[in-house]
This record gives structure tokens, sequence and C-alpha cells, in this order.
């Protein structure tokens, strides 16, 4: 691990710990009390979750026209990344929205469009996992078909009618509960890098790892 | 209505009779059935038996990812010093070693 990672490790590491006495710190909201401060986490891990993807795009999109062969291992290492982060999405906002709307899961815009978004990556790990050779250019392929979605999730919220509450709610939040959202963002954002790094070596020394195997055997 | 009319005079009597039995036969469930509310009221806290509880919801989101990362922290080293064991190794293996590399004995 080089030691910029490790800074930025131990940084989000120490913000994370930090990060529940600033949440409790913050007010509860009016109509729906205690239950909206999950949205502290939920919402980094929904921008991360996003990010990921187009990073993801982005890096097979480099690999696939500009026969950048690193750039695999990097949309490997945002790919699993989008999982991760897709699923803080998916279970911390039906916890939300049991207490906030009645029930778990509402098949609105933004919602379905977020699922089929970390179904196509959990498509692209296996396709990446069990798909044989030829899995990286297939996969890079997918990932660019994949991030388009973003754009959808994104706007979702803006353009048709749904529950989920708009993009606008971030910019019109009260200092005091905008000062705990951006310090997760902060830490979300920086445990997302570190991750990234380490997880885009582990597909590069694996790389690395296959090719001295080949030439043993050659 | 037109069968109605049509209708011999003791079977309309009888049809007659069988419905308003029925609307006073129900008229009791009828005034059973809860009213809708005529104003809201307002209360300073709900019941509790009608709250869903906010804490667990919050603790279950809250230790997910905590858990969940802690986990994916865990298993990225784990994969890391694997790998990097592996590829030093292979790296070693192909390295000749030094004496023989260099001539000394």
């Amino acid at each position: 691990m080089t030691r910029p990672t490790l800074y930025m490790l131990a940084l989000a590491a120490g913000m994370f710990a930090m990060a529940p006495w600033i949440i409790n710190a913050a007010p509860n909201e009016a109509t729906m009390g205690l239950v909206y401060k999950i949205y502290f986490f939920h919402m980094p891990s929904a921008w991360m979750f996003l990010i990921s993807a187009l990073v993801a795009g982005v890096a097979s999109a480099r690999f696939l026209f500009f026969k950048k062969a690193t750039a695999d291992g990097w949309a490997v290492a945002a790919a699993e990344l989008t999982v991760l982060f897709g699923s803080f999405t998916l279970v911390t906002g039906p916890l939300w929205a049991r207490k906030a709307w009645g029930v778990w899961w509402q098949w609105d815009p933004r919602l379905t469009s977020s699922l089929v978004l970390f179904l196509m990556f959990v498509a692209y790990l296996l396709l990446r996992r069990f798909g044989g050779p030829g899995s990286d250019k297939l996969g890079a392929g997918m990932a660019i078909f994949s991030m388009f979605n973003v754009v959808f999730v994104w706007v979702s919220v803006n353009y048709w009618r749904t529950i989920h509450p708009p993009t606008t709610v971030v910019p019109t939040l009260p200092v005091e509960m905008g000062i705990p959202l951006w310090y997760c963002v902060t830490a979300f954002t920086l445990l997302y890098i570190v991750l990234l790094r380490l997880r885009a070596r582990l597909e590069h020394q694996r790389t690395r790892v296959d090719a001295l195997y080949l030439a043993e055997e050659s | 209505m037109r069968r109605l009319r049509e209708m011999p005079g003791r079977l309309k009597a009888a049809s007659i009779g069988v419905m308003l039995g029925l609307l006073l036969f129900a008229s009791p469930n009828v005034n059973a059935q809860p009213q809708p509310p005529k104003d809201f009221v307002a209360v300073d806290e709900t019941a509790p038996g009608e709250q869903i509880p906010a804490i667990p919801l919050v603790a279950t989101a809250y230790g997910f990812i905590w858990v969940v990362l802690m986990g994916y922290v865990w298993s990225l080293g784990r994969r890391l010093r694997k790998v990097e064991g592996e590829l030093a190794e292979l790296e070693s293996r192909r390295k000749p070693p030094f004496a023989e590399a260099t001539g000394c004995k």
C-alpha cells in the first residue's frame, strides 16, 4: 500500500469513527423524525454508487477503444464497488422508506432504475468471473451500456412522478443538516478512492500473476 | 323498471317485499360501518402501538453499512496479500539465484 493510500485510509477510518457523533448532533426532521438520519449514509452511498458506475464505464471505454490494458483493472474494481455501494443504497433506502412511506419498496422510477443499474453490475461481475476468454471485451461493452443508466437514475426524480425526494433537496438543506451530510460525503469519497485504488491494484497484480504463469508455461 | 311493470301483481308485491326486507336487514350493517372522520384532531403524540419504531431501522441501516464495509476491507486485504505472495513467489522463481547470475561462488 502506498503512503498516500495509507493516509487516506486512516483519514477515512477516523471520519467514519466520528460520524455517529456528528450525525447524532443533527436535528430531527419535522415530518420524518429520527429515521431521516439514514439519509446521511444513504445519500453518499448512492452518490458513490453512481460515480462508480461512471468510472467503470469510462475505464471500460478506455480499455475497449484505446486498448489501455490497465484500464480493464480499473473497470473491474469500479464495478465491484458499484455493487458494494449499490447494496448500501438499496438496503438503507427501504429501511428509511418503511417509516417515511409506510412501505419497504415502491416500483417508482428512481428505485426501479437504481435496482436495474445494480443488477447490471452484478451481471457484469458474474460475466467477468465465469465468462471465460473474451469476457473482458464483452464486459467492457456491458459496462459502457450500463453507464448510461446513471443518467436515468439521476434525472428520474426530477422528470417523472415519484415519491422519492428530488435532487433539489440537497442544496436547500439547513446548515445543521448540511454539515453532517457533507462530512459523510467526504468520508465516503475518501473511502471510495482508497478502495478503488486497492481493488485496482489487486486486479493489476492478478494480471501480472497470469502473465508470469503464461511465461513459465511457454 | 320495465320488467317490474310487466310482472303480475302478486309477483310484483313479493319482489318489492323482498327488496324492502333486504334494505331493512342491511340497514344495521350499514350503520355499523365506521364513519369517515368529520374533522382531524391534533394530538401531541401518536399512540405507541401505531408507530413504526425508527431506532431499529436507523440502527440496522448503519449497522449493515459498517459490517459489510469491514467485511469488504478484510476480504480485499486478504485477497491482496494472497496475490502479492503468489507474485513474489513467481518472481523469485523467475530470477536466477544471485550467485548463479553473477558467477560468484
